[in-house]
């Protein structure tokens, strides 16, 4: 709302490429398949929700896409490039903020962002102007010289931001960045989210489990649970799906992104009947709505 | 610098009525950094590491306090006692100026063989994590904190120079000598560091790797020449210290600071190959860290 002005990021060639392509995505560790053939596509430019309840299998997933964790070639393909074939050519384009507060408590907030611009080959000539923009836009321009262990939680928080955006990057992945934050602190979390994002046109891929907040702040969402990919659209239109499922059962309630989120999460229980029943009907509406 | 777009600067007096409190558009954060490749990513990053170490050390100096008072002890207790007792050969040095350089490699490789500590906190506090997804090949990344290791243990080795010239060690100042110190210094911390790396990444526990460090640093001392000549040493115990790059780094310690006879040629180019050793062993398990 602040920054947005003419500056877009021109839609050249490859602007239509996905920011991250997920095809028969698997993870085991051991005998556990934390992630279970997924297939997921996050547009360029948008904020993408990935959530599901604890164990779903978010954070293998996106550790996988982050490098971390080694997965066959043709599996993740991020704005093209193949996260198996070319770790340091996708790393570029990274920004990555951890589950954990991840700040190192022995450097002062500026020195801690000043690692992040060196080691992403930022020139010296460009270094301290950038540092000091990034603690800008996440407000933390007057405590930069304090040290980051006597930061609160949402300082440090803002703080990776900070650590995230100095880099430039095309897309940033944040692994439930407002988790364990009070309220205010994680409003402020995504408005910063958000401002970036409307200046510079990267694209966001977020984890999380607070509903509210993926109803407010994500284009597009998918449920995960089980490893698997139980529903993918936007939060209106998961919202409506259920609607019209709660409808046809007789049901008349207006449904919450909540209640989306226990129908897929509970489904399980139900077996897998109600969720394909329930994606088939999303799926033929989509198709409808396309068509139309 | 041709993609950088054209704003007006931030604060303008003729725009400032105009705009109604907006923030001035950050310029430099839409304009993704330069690609750095090939031989250029090694250098950069063992300085953006380096620098992080010199900068912790400024903010928090009590390590390197504390850090002091076990070689200043050696060399007042046990080195006074022992150049009173005459009884190591030592080639009629005073023993204080036969041990002083082998307290200086004792506790550079203190400080070094418990670096995985420091590595291990980085992993489970997720900043080991964020560096592992920046575009820093993993040889580059533990080649990077093993000679911000070396840095430390630099420091720590004019500490240590500094009690024995104050004891009336007579040590050289010709500043080339000096700098093949710190090279010995920082090639022996960069094995040892990587040693812990190591360690780090098969225990995966800081308790675990607290015991074994323990367990190892006092059989590579005294298995070493720091506190007495390997002749004096049983047949089975020269071998080892044969194999042992402390042997080497004193060697080459007591050559440059002291003048004994040394085979430096040899003591660097066992140190040079322990540390690249080390560092592929390292980056070998590093990933191991990262899971």
């Amino acid at each position: 709302m602040t920054v947005t002005d003419s500056r877009q990021p021109a839609a050249g060639p490859g602007a239509e490429v996905a920011a991250i392509a997920v095809t028969g995505l698997v993870y085991a560790f051991g005998q556990t398949r934390a992630v279970d053939g997924i297939d997921l596509t996050v547009p360029a430019g948008e904020v993408f929700g990935l959530l599901g309840p604890n164990g779903a299998g978010k954070t293998t997933a996106i550790r996988a896409m982050t490098t971390l964790l080694k997965v066959p070639p043709g599996m993740i393909r991020v704005f093209g490039r193949d996260v198996a074939r070319d770790r340091m050519g996708v790393r570029r384009l990274l920004g990555y903020v951890p589950q954990q507060l991840s700040a190192d408590s022995g450097l002062t907030g500026r020195e801690n962002v000043a690692l992040f611009a060196r080691v992403f080959d930022i020139p010296r000539r460009e270094r301290a102007e950038r540092v000091a923009e990034a603690l800008e836009i996440v407000g933390l321009a007057d405590v930069a010289d304090r040290m980051a262990g006597t930061y609160s939680g949402g300082m440090v928080r803002r703080l990776e931001l900070a650590q995230a955006l100095v880099t430039a990057p095309r897309l940033l992945i944040l692994d439930e960045p407002t988790i364990g934050l009070d309220p205010i602190a994680r409003t402020s979390v995504w408005e910063r989210i958000d401002d970036v994002r409307a200046a510079t046109g990267m694209t966001v891929l977020v984890t999380t489990h607070y509903m509210d907040e993926a109803d407010q702040y994500c284009d597009q969402l998918a449920l995960m649970h089980q490893g698997r990919i139980r529903a993918t659209g936007t939060p209106e239109s998961l919202k409506r799906d259920l609607a019209a499922a709660w409808h046809d059962a007789g049901r008349d309630a207006e449904p919450t992104l909540e209640d989306v989120f226990r129908h897929f999460a509970d489904s399980e229980l139900l077996g897998d009947q109600e969720g394909g029943t329930f994606r088939d009907v999303r799926r033929s509406r989509h198709t409808a709505s396309r068509v139309g | 610098m041709s993609a950088v777009p054209v704003t007006p600067p931030p604060v303008s007096a003729e725009a400032a009525p105009a705009a109604p409190v907006a923030p001035a558009a950050p310029r430099l954060l839409y304009k993704p950094a330069e690609v750095r490749t090939g031989w250029r990513v090694l250098p950069t990053r063992m300085a953006a590491m380096c620098a992080v170490e010199i900068q912790k050390l400024r903010h928090d100096r009590t390590e390197l306090y504390t850090r002091a008072i076990q070689p200043a002890l050696w060399l007042l207790i046990f080195g006074e006692t022992f150049t009173r007792l005459r009884a190591i050969p030592t080639g009629g040095l005073p023993y204080l100026d036969y041990l002083a350089p082998g307290i200086i490699a004792q506790s550079a490789m203190f400080i070094a063989i418990f670096y995985g500590i420091q590595i291990i906190w980085e992993r489970d506090s997720g900043v080991l994590t964020k560096l592992l997804v920046t575009p820093t090949p993993r040889a580059a990344l533990v080649a990077g904190k093993a000679f911000a290791a070396g840095v430390k243990s630099v420091i720590q080795a004019v500490v240590v120079v500094i009690i024995a010239a104050l004891l009336g060690v007579a040590l050289t100042w010709n500043p080339l000598k000096l700098l093949g110190v710190a090279l010995a210094v920082v090639l022996a911390s960069a094995f040892f560091s990587c040693l812990s790396i190591c360690i780090a990444g098969i225990v995966l526990t800081r308790d675990r790797l607290m015991g074994i460090g323990q367990a190892i640093t006092m059989p590579l001392f005294f298995g070493s020449n720091a506190l007495y000549p390997v002749s004096l040493m049983p047949a089975w115990l020269r071998v080892i210290s044969k194999g042992n790059p402390l042997s080497y780094e004193v060697d080459a310690l007591r050559g440059l600071l002291i003048g004994t006879p040394s085979h430096l040629p040899l003591d660097f180019g066992v140190l040079a190959l322990a540390a690249l050793a080390g560092i592929a062993g390292a980056s070998a398990l590093l990933g191991r860290l990262a899971k």
